[in-house]
């Protein structure tokens, strides 16, 4: 009988389906529909400065590099901490992984101020022109996601004390690192097209 | 006629529901079962085809004579904005996606999808923005009124200089809905792929799955598209950003590619399902295998990717640069290759068939007659210099409600027939579907074939008065129009009495091939529970001399389990 060992394999027993790789598939389809927003504005960012006769708001000349510069910096050794907390999880280190995954934490919530600071010293506004708007809206878009990605560390983190934990968290773990790449990632080419491409 | 090829022993007689699908209360819970959100989906939708129906009768009842008698041209704007976005956001994106949550589970052998609670949540966003769509009629300005294609810069003007209006209200709507296509679509994908009952590789799904995962896909990949600019026009509207302002160095044909990259994919998602549907119907009722499965299936795919990059055609009469007309005319011809090898399936698949025309049949003949039609309009409309003269005329308006009504809300009738019984353990009354059928069939066509003449003699689209040289194609369309109103009451009567006390279902009444047919009518709570089967064979073995692969075993052979 062909079937039957494949069968034995293959069946979910019901109620009791494994979700886990699901979630795992079902994330990794949302954040290729997400990068298509992303898409969509640096496209849109792209068309508007090629076609544009006056890019930069008058008295501005292009944006200073050196703030967003460092907190590149911040952001990409961010993905490289953040990968050594998965590692404590799957080696069951839990307080290396806590404290490697606050890290990654701090450094996220550095980067947000960061941009703060970078926003409040500009002198022009999310009206002047397409290239305050897009400016504004890159940037701002980009920081939720930040946001959020810290906030669902915070989650994270507090799971990883409930008790009996841990042994279904990685998967949250996984997914929320796999979206901080992903927000890294975003971040590079979002640094390319504003800050370098001047 | 051939015996089905099912095995009887499969089937379940007890009733899973013994208080049936006639206890009407699982249906307004919050549930997170697949076939209550289905139905919740599609009760939702057919309301919402009645409100913008009655939109539409009033759009025709402006235009049965040439003066704008009966409404004043904004009012007349708001009304066939609000009407073009309820009939696509508030019916047609939701019915599908509840046919689409009622039988891709049971037809893959799965249990539920693979997010139920991600499920309801799609669901309950509709009830949602719907209900923010609908108050934009009582806020100063009255509704949006800039067309369900919101172009700017009439989109972005706003002279109440009123926070909250109509505009904001539509790409607020416009933006959840999109949320909830969104969650559905990671729903349905990841469902396709990873809950296959044993044994159904790909080229064992039935078209209708592929045609899914195909329209999913594209909403994946298209609808952010859409998303971002409708948040850069909301904030071009509410703050005063120039993204699409011209005085601010914006461009608004920006706008137009965000929206059509997304748009024009959106007829596909739309119509992909219904292709589905009429490849697994026109095999039930002409006792025929599918002909060429497999290039079916991969055909889906091909309109897929070619749909992603056809968009500049709605442009065309916009200031595109030539080589742009040139390139997407090419494109857009391309498209109707794997669209003409279904149509050519499906009509070698009639041909010589054994053919039974119920009601779901009728519909799906109906569909595909009108589809060939708008078919041709569309490669009409796909030629430059066609384009040019006729857009922004009614041939346009005539072409794509040939697809979107006459074709795509056909098929969705005929599954909405099909499997009734599947999924309410009822029998719907034969009769009534028929004079349902012809009633509509002839209101649509009234409606929309005269239209065709009247853009073509150069009648303008989207104004409320017009040269009465074209008086008499729209008084035969608005006649069609009230008949398709008229179309509306057998199927509500059907749709209700024989629910309530129609003749109870047996688990296969169409002697049908697939999976869903084996479970009892209605369903059990998590499909095939205990009893996941496991696929042998292609979908649509009908009438074939040795049905069965894997000597004489059945299409699918009940796991053993007993863990
Ligand atoms: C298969 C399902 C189809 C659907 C649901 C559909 C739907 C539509 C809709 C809604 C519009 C009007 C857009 C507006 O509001 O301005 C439209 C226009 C158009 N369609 Fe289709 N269509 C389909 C098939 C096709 C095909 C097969 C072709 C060509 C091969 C085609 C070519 C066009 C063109 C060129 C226009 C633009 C006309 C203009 O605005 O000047 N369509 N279609
Ligand atoms: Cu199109």
């Amino acid at each position: 009988m062909v079937s039957k060992n494949q069968t034995l394999t293959l069946n979910h027993k019901p109620g009791h389906i494994k979700h886990d790789g699901h979630n795992m598939t079902g994330f990794i389809i949302f954040l290729c529909s997400e990068s298509i927003i992303f898409f969509a504005f640096f496209v849109g960012y792209s068309v508007l400065k090629i076609s544009a006769p006056v890019w930069y708001p008058s008295g501005i000349n292009g944006i200073d590099v050196k703030m967003p510069l460092i907190n590149t910096v911040i952001l990409v050794s961010s993905s490289f901490v953040i990968y050594f907390a998965e590692k404590y999880l799957h080696k069951k280190n839990l307080w290396g992984f806590r404290i490697v995954w606050f890290i990654t934490m701090i450094m996220g919530s550095y980067f947000v101020y960061g941009q703060y600071v970078e926003w409040s010293e500009l002198t022009f506004s999310l009206q002047s022109g397409a290239f305050g708007g897009m400016f504004y809206l890159l940037t701002g878009f980009h920081g939720l996601h930040v946001i959020t990605g810290i906030l669902l560390m915070g989650l994270m983190l507090y799971r990883s004390f409930l008790p009996n934990n841990y042994k279904g968290g990685e998967m949250g773990v996984e997914s929320v690192s796999l979206f901080w790449h992903f927000v890294d990632v975003i971040w590079l080419l979002l640094f390319g097209l504003i800050y370098l491409w001047q | 006629m051939t015996i089905v090829n099912y095995d009887p022993r499969l089937v379940k007689t007890k009733n899973p529901y013994p208080k049936g699908p006639n206890d009407w209360k699982r249906f307004f819970s919050f549930n997170t079962d697949a076939k209550v959100i289905g139905i919740q989906y599609i009760v939702t939708a057919l309301f919402f085809l009645l409100i913008g129906g009655l939109l539409g009768m009033l759009i025709r009842g402006e235009l049965i004579t040439p003066p704008s008698d009966l409404f004043d041209p904004t009012v007349y704007n708001g009304l066939y904005t609000m009407h073009g976005t309820i009939m696509l956001f508030l019916f047609l994106f939701p019915i599908l996606s509840g046919l689409t949550n009622l039988l891709v589970p049971p037809m893959i052998g799965a249990p539920d999808m693979a997010f139920p609670k991600l499920n309801a949540l799609a669901f309950w966003l509709v009830p949602v923005f719907s209900i923010i769509l609908l108050l934009s009629f009582f806020v100063p300005g009255g509704p949006a009124s800039s067309g369900w294609w919101s172009y700017p810069p009439i989109s972005i003007q706003n002279p109440l200089g009123k926070i909250i209006n109509g505009e904001m209200l539509w790409i607020i709507a416009i933006s959840l809905s999109g949320i909830s296509s969104i969650i559905g679509a990671v729903n349905f994908v990841t469902t396709i792929i990873r809950m296959r009952a044993p044994g159904m590789g790909f080229f064992k799904m039935p078209i209708f799955i592929w045609t899914v995962l195909a329209a999913q896909l594209l909403q994946l990949l298209g609808l952010p598209a859409l998303t971002g600019g409708a948040i850069m026009l909301f904030f071009d509207l509410t703050f005063g950003t120039s993204f699409f302002r011209v005085e601010g160095g914006g461009d608004p044909v920006l706008f137009q590619h965000f929206f059509w990259f997304y748009s024009h994919p959106a007829v596909y998602v739309m119509v992909l399902p219904v292709f589905g549907i009429f490849s697994e119907l026109f095999p039930v009722y002409s006792r025929k295998p599918l002909f060429g499965y497999k290039f079916v299936a991969i055909a889906s795919f091909g309109i897929t990717i070619l749909s992603l990059v056809v968009w500049v055609h709605h442009m065309f009469y916009t200031g595109t640069p030539m080589w742009m007309r040139n390139l997407f005319m090419f494109t857009t011809m391309l498209i109707a290759v794997p669209t003409g090898v279904k149509v050519f399936a499906w009509i070698a698949t009639l041909w010589g068939g054994n053919i039974r025309l119920s009601t779901p049949m009728l519909f799906c003949l109906g569909g595909l007659f009108n589809f060939i039609f708008g078919g041709i309009t569309g490669v009409m409309l796909a030629t430059v210099p066609v384009d040019i003269h006729v857009g922004n005329t009614y041939f346009v308006v005539a072409h794509f409600h040939y697809i979107i009504f006459n074709t795509i809300a056909f098929g969705i009738f005929a599954a909405i027939y099909h499997w009734f019984p599947k999924f309410t353990g009822k029998m719907f009354y034969e009769g009534l579907g028929k004079i349902h059928f012809t009633l509509t069939f002839i209101g649509a066509t009234l409606n929309w074939l005269p239209l065709h003449w009247a853009g073509l003699l150069g009648m303008p689209r989207r104004v409320a008065s017009y040269d009465p040289e074209f008086a008499i194609w729209n008084v035969l369309a608005s006649i069609g129009a009230f008949i398709l109103g008229v179309a509306s009451i057998p199927f509500i009567l059907n749709m209700v009495s024989s629910w309530v006390r129609g003749k109870s279902a047996p688990p296969n009444p169409w002697k049908a091939i697939g999976l869903e047919w084996l479970l009892p009518s209605p369903p059990p709570h998590e499909n095939f529970e205990e009893d996941i089967p496991t696929v042998l064979n292609e979908p649509y073995c009908y009438g074939l001399d040795k049905p069965f692969v894997e000597d004489e075993k059945f299409y699918v052979e009940k796991s053993l389990k007993k863990h």
